[in-house]
């Protein structure tokens, strides 16, 4: 046991001491908190100048005041100007564009055209289409001659918002949001897909080092292959959580320095409603679009906070951590077998490709999964241990029945010691094997050796 | 006493057989050649021992009892095909290797600090194992193996890389380990140095031992009963019933005469017809070289092998 420890240790000092994992961990965050801060510097810088659009109709005057002025947008009806006269010079006379609706307009949605130097945002389209499909809609209805239609209009205006509640057998109720469990399940499969693809393939580089090198036979003849193997293994796993644990202290401090130093107060308490979920974001930088909160906006925050808060945590950050753990192992021991097989990474390719198709289908399914969380696919593959870690924390947040759960990691758990086993078969016969080009004829034949 | 013994030591891969029913006796504190051409079957005997691999039939014994795994410890190997971590430290990489040995860390560092000094790489400490030339290399590599002090040392081919001065300086320290109470199993085909070094060995061809004892005794009993005669001034003698002169050189004033006794040749005999031919300066028998031994032996071996 003691040099198991011996190995882990040197596994996981060399790795950290590495320049390419000082920079990785240094720099990830950078990209991480860019994600976070990005979405923030839009949002605040959004263009705030005032503009002023000038508004042409050519031979009618049904629009006239017909869009209304927004807090930094003013539009300016022109009457009797032709676009020809102001084409050209709109923005010498003070106008950041020019508006210009044709009479066809109420037959031809597309008679309306906005020329301006620069790009417009996309709220101020939306707020003129908005408009003009308001007013379009209306005029149409006036031509039925319906009696009281603004009344009528005004009862008809509602807005619908979906409020999921999930209630169990025992009749219990939470509220949920669809959106923070899909945001959940993404994150949660896609990372564990990311994590157990990059260092198991750190270790299979590790075995192939050893063996090139040759200094597999000098240790071996110290420790068991499986103990070197296995060393490897939990060596890196140690290397992986730190970096991990690291990118999130360091993306933390960095989103939390760039917000308090770099950025307007006003965007600042926007930004307070995100840290409640990283969920929420999407949502609450749409919902933000608009430079002040309003009451509604911050109710929407109020619920989304509390479908965070309504997820099952617990089971959620205890399953992500069985199954990075043990989706790793399974892993990590299928590459380590990979690498013991080969001469040089090039030869890995015609092992790896088994191996990389379950994961692969794992993401896919698990992308899936967000669609229809109950699908019969999701399920199976939810079981099926190689593809479990990644479909499974997908489906989590959409609440699993318990035996499924069960069933997974037990079914996991089972394949890990089949794996490890058979890992350790292949490598221990690998490791010492040069200069040929191994076949799966020839696995199966390590697999069976005995002693 | 033997401090190592392999009783019909069998190994088969799926299609080949590494070793058919060996057996070696190294006794103790003693120098033992492991020889044969490449793929006989030694690096797999070499493999057992270390208990990297197990045999398919027979026995190893270390110290008289059955061979334990955490006999480890009392083994120390350096392989053929010599490998580092090219980017870990000397220092560093020897402290682990020998820890992994099973030594503590503060013995271990005691113990490197006075080979490192011994064979004088203590200012390669903090270098980088790729920042070394070769020779620098397998110094670092040879005092991973032995410092751990094992009872049986095996060295694959232990002077390749080397050159001449260090060559020297290693056999010394191969000399001396044995001295202090090592035994050594010594894997090469520089038959030069098993003359120099080795007591015994043991010459394994396609998985079978095809000859085996001391080298003194092999030497001599694969001598063709020649002799080389030196004398003084130009003389050659006459073949007589006892010998016949296979040839003679004179060079620098001395005369150099090789040859070879009669089935029925007495040495005395030959010995008085030297002497009333000039002046012996010397008189010995030729025996042949383990060079000349390893091939004979081995293509007298595959010679047959074909035939059948």
């Amino acid at each position: 046991m003691n040099k198991i420890s011996l190995i882990i240790r040197r596994e996981y000092i060399t790795r950290v001491r590495k320049k390419s994992f000082i920079i990785m961990t240094l720099l990830t965050p950078f990209l991480f908190a860019l994600i976070f801060i990005i979405p923030m510097l839009v949002m605040s810088n959004e263009d705030k100048n005032f503009k002023k659009i000038a508004v042409i109709e050519e031979g009618s005057d049904l629009f006239t005041n017909v869009i209304p002025d927004t807090k930094d947008t003013d539009f300016e009806y022109l009457q009797g100007v032709r676009l020809n006269d102001i084409k050209n010079n709109f923005s010498e006379m003070g106008y950041y564009g020019v508006l210009y609706i044709s009479p066809q307009i109420v037959t031809t949605p597309d008679a309306i055209q906005l020329i301006s130097r620069k790009q417009p945002p996309i709220g101020l389209l939306d707020h003129i289409s908005g408009s003009l499909e308001k007013e379009i809609e209306k005029q149409k209805l006036l031509a039925y001659n319906i009696e009281n239609l603004d009344e009528i209009l005004h009862t008809i205006n509602t807005s619908v918002r979906i409020q999921t509640i999930k209630m169990d057998e025992s009749g219990s109720t939470r509220e949920t949001s669809t959106g923070i469990s899909m945001a959940l399940a993404y994150l949660g499969g896609f990372l564990m897909y990311m994590l157990v693809f990059m260092f198991g393939s750190m270790v299979m580089r590790g075995v192939i080092e050893e063996k090139t090198n040759r200094i597999v036979e000098v240790i071996i003849s110290s420790v068991k292959p499986v103990q070197l193997m296995l060393g490897k293994i939990i060596g890196v796993a140690l290397v992986g959580l730190t970096q991990f644990a690291l990118w999130i202290v360091l993306t933390l401090a960095l989103v939390i320095v760039v917000k308090s130093s770099f950025l307007p107060d006003g965007a600042m308490e926007q930004m307070q409603q995100l840290p409640q979920s990283f969920a929420g974001a999407d949502q609450a930088m749409a919902g933000a679009g608009a430079s002040t909160i309003s009451a509604e906006q911050l109710t929407e925050f109020q619920k989304l906070f509390a479908g965070a808060l309504n997820q099952p945590w617990g089971l959620i950050i205890f399953s992500f951590i069985f199954y990075f753990l043990t989706g790793y192992l399974l892993y990590a021991s299928l590459f380590a077998a990979i690498g013991s097989a080969v001469d040089n990474e090039t030869e890995t390719q015609q092992f790896m490709l088994p191996v990389t198709i379950p994961i692969i289908l794992g993401l896919i399914v698990a992308m899936g999964t967000m669609q229809n969380p109950e699908s019969s696919l999701s399920f199976w593959f939810s079981i099926i241990p190689l593809t479990s870690p990644i479909v499974m924390m997908a489906r989590i947040p959409f609440d699993v029945p318990a035996w499924e759960i069960a069933l997974s990691m037990g079914l996991m758990l089972i394949t890990i010691f089949g794996a490890v086993w058979m890992a350790a078969k292949i490598y221990r016969t690998g490791i010492l094997m040069y200069g040929k080009k191994t076949s799966y004829k020839e696995l199966w034949k390590w697999l069976t050796y005995k002693g | 006493m033997a401090l190592f013994e392999a009783q019909n030591v069998t190994k088969r891969f799926a299609t080949q057989t590494a070793l058919d029913s060996v057996s070696i006796s190294v006794p103790e504190q003693s120098i033992y050649g492991l020889l044969g051409p490449n793929g006989a079957g030694k690096t797999t005997l070499i493999r057992i021992i270390n208990q990297i691999t197990a045999p398919d039939s027979g026995a190893i014994f270390l110290n008289g009892r059955p061979i334990r795994p955490d006999d480890v410890h009392n083994i120390g190997y350096l392989p053929e095909e010599r490998g580092l971590y090219k980017k870990m430290k000397v220092g560093e990489q020897a402290l682990y290797l020998a820890q992994l040995k099973g030594l503590s860390h503060a013995e271990a560092m005691r113990r490197l600090k006075y080979w490192f000094k011994k064979l004088e790489i203590i200012g390669w400490w903090d270098k980088k194992i790729q920042e070394l030339s070769k020779g620098m290399q397998q110094k670092v590599q040879f005092i991973t193996t032995v410092l751990h002090e094992p009872k049986l040392l095996i060295f694959d081919e232990p002077f390749t890389g080397f050159d001449p001065i260090n060559v020297k300086q290693i056999k010394e320290e191969i000399l001396f380990l044995r001295e202090r109470g090592a035994t050594i199993i010594f894997s090469t085909h520089n038959m030069g140095s098993v003359e120099e070094l080795c007591d015994h060995i043991t010459l394994i061809n396609k998985a079978n031992t095809i000859l085996e004892g001391s080298v003194e005794k092999i030497r001599r009993d694969w001598a063709a009963n020649e002799f080389n005669i030196i004398f003084d001034g130009e003389v050659t003698p006459a073949g007589n019933g006892h010998f016949s002169v296979l040839n003679s050189d004179f060079e620098a004033g001395k005369s150099v005469v090789r040859i070879k006794a009669t089935e029925s040749g007495d040495t005395n005999e030959i010995i008085k017809a030297m002497t009333a031919a000039g002046k012996v300066v010397s008189f010995n028998p030729a025996l042949p070289s383990m060079n000349e031994i390893f091939i004979r032996v081995v293509e007298t071996r595959n010679r047959e092998a074909a035939k059948n």
